[in-house]
């Protein structure tokens, strides 16, 4: 079984990747654009955190740089795909591998440790809290401020255009909605989402590392189909429950499978635990209808 | 008022697909006037409607809506002056959101959208009025998924949106097409009504020249990218399909004649 700080430390990790579930939710399912950018974001966020932190800046004023950061990383992204006419799959890729670059040069050697700086979760920790639960309660707090922030949004006349931009794009041009600004507002959007994640990741870890955002896509990708499987994703209050939900279980599925001895699964694993999962996630929901279609069909 | 002058669009130009779409096409409708457009495949029909949306800008020639020179305004930005329907009746709506969602949508076609709530409260007499008049029962179902509703139902909200808010011209392209024939003439009547009701100004393309004859106050032919034969008003009362066809030979003789002389 896992031990009580293993498990809010994979609850804690879950929160920071529900933020990228978010952001992987509106990219991929809202507006119909699957971006890999974040890939190159989320240690972009964290890169100009730890690098603002350190050159003493308020931990909040540097969380919300990072999220700038990321806002433009996604609306290059976005540019990219609009007005110059590349595949949003590969404008995507174009803009991660010049995050590589970017965030080296953001940080100016390949990682920052933050041990002994001042965070976003410095001044938490006087409550009369246990040490690891102090991060589960501050992101619990970020990821709804977040949640509902996005869902007042998705129901705004903005927001809806947004949505209609990804489902229906002629719809939505004959409806007097400029698509292509609507996908670079979007993609930016989501894109901060991720600058924040990494950023609020930095800091509960301590360190920002320029490798830390490989797999962070097929991590977000495995929150939003897991939770999709959990929460039917009817609405969009619905949908965005389901990123946070999928994101925790993700991270206890990991933290249980790594736990597990009798698995004899180690560390290096993680990737392949994760192409497992998410293929069960993609696969499970389609076996489970055609078994219950069968099933029924038997009866009848 | 719309008014096209002299439309030309190639399409694959300098290929060896290069195919003359448009071909020095002009038409102007009146306020308030309903022409159904008839025409064979490949007679520019479709081209016509997609460059007065600005879902196709031309090589050439001038679109003036209201007075205002549109010709190179994308499609967004002539959505305040020319509301649509299209012939896939999924096309017009979104199926993931809800009929009251399709709606605010609808009712903010070419205006500034903000961030205050889409769907509002003060829409919700309006959307239930106009719903009901459909008589399907939607007015209860505005909370419904789009995808919920069948094609004729789907187009005939398609046709409520696109009449929410005022416009220079309603286009419809062959909106019925894609109808089974009793959903067809549902749709049609309700077409037809909506434009009386509200005197719009309406295009209307159709493959039936019998549809074509009996709706609408004029009716145009278009061949080979040009508007070969515009008939309104007296003329047009108690013609049949088989005058249309001998009109449309004598046109097409003319044609051939014009050519001849050209080429002699």
């Amino acid at each position: 079984m896992l031990s009580e700080i293993a498990f809010y430390g994979a609850v804690e990790t879950g929160l920071i990747y529900g933020l990228v579930a978010f952001g992987i939710y509106l990219s991929f399912r809202v507006l119909d654009f699957p971006d890999l950018t974040v890939d190159g974001s989320f240690p972009l966020g964290a890169a100009v955190a730890a690098v603002l932190i350190m050159e003493g800046w308020n931990p909040w004023l540097a969380t919300g740089s990072a999220v700038l950061a990321g806002m433009a990383a996604g609306a290059v992204t976005a540019i990219l795909n609009v007005k110059l006419n590349i595949l949003n799959l590969l404008a995507s890729i174009l803009t991660m591998i010049a995050l590589y670059s970017v965030n080296l040069r953001v940080m100016g050697r390949p990682n920052i440790a933050l041990l002994g700086e001042e965070t976003v979760l410095t001044p938490w920790y006087s409550l009369d809290l246990a040490y690891h639960q102090v991060p589960v309660l501050l992101f619990s707090i970020v990821i709804l401020i977040s949640l509902i922030l996005l869902w007042r949004f998705m129901k705004s006349e903005t927001g809806l255009a947004m949505r209609a931009t990804g489902a229906n794009p002629r719809m939505a041009r004959a409806q007097g909605i400029a698509t292509g600004t609507m996908i670079i507002l979007g993609v930016a959007v989501s894109n901060g989402m991720v600058g924040l994640a990494g950023a609020l990741f930095a800091q509960s870890q301590g360190a920002a590392d320029v490798t830390m955002g490989v797999g962070v896509i097929v991590i977000g990708l495995a929150s939003l189909i897991g939770g999709e499987a959990v929460i039917t994703p009817s609405t969009v209050v619905r949908a965005l429950i389901a990123c946070v939900v999928g994101a925790i279980i993700y991270r206890l599925a990991i933290a249980f499978a790594l736990n597990a001895d009798f698995l004899g699964l180690q560390a290096q694993d993680l990737n392949l635990i994760t192409a497992v999962l998410v293929t069960l996630a993609i696969v499970l929901p389609g076996v489970r209808s055609s078994l219950v279609s069968k099933l029924t069909r038997k009866k009848a | 008022m719309i008014t096209a002058t002299d439309l030309r669009l190639t399409f694959g130009k300098g290929t060896p697909l290069e195919n003359p779409a448009l071909r020095g096409m002009s038409l102007t409708v009146n306020q308030g006037e309903f022409v159904t457009v008839i025409g064979s495949n490949g007679a520019g029909k479709s081209t016509f409607l997609n460059a007065l949306a600005g879902e196709t800008l031309v090589d050439s020639g001038t679109i003036v809506v209201d007075n205002v020179n549109v010709t190179k305004l994308p499609t967004h930005k002539r959505a305040g002056r020319v509301a649509r329907v299209f012939q896939d009746p999924l096309a017009g709506t979104c199926e993931g959101l809800s009929i009251e969602e399709n709606l605010a949508l609808a009712i903010k076609r070419g205006q500034r959208r903000g961030l205050s709530t889409a769907v509002k409260k003060q829409y919700m007499e309006q959307f239930k009025e106009s719903l009901s008049s459909l008589n399907l029962g939607l007015e209860n179902r505005l909370g419904d998924k789009m995808g919920l509703l069948s094609g004729g139902q789907r187009q005939a909200v398609s046709l409520l949106m696109a009449s929410l808010t005022p416009s220079a011209i309603l286009l419809l392209d062959e909106h019925t097409a894609a109808l089974d024939p009793k959903t067809a003439a549902f749709v049609l009547a309700l077409t037809t009504k909506i434009i009386e009701d509200q005197k719009l100004t309406a295009l209307m393309v159709t493959h039936s020249m019998k549809q074509a004859l009996e709706v609408g106050t004029r009716t145009v032919m278009l061949h080979q990218g040009q508007v070969v034969f515009d008939i309104e008003g007296k003329d047009r009362e108690g013609l049949e399909v088989k005058d249309l066809l001998e009109l449309f030979e004598k046109q097409r003789g003319l044609s051939v004649d014009d050519d001849s002389l050209l080429l002699g």
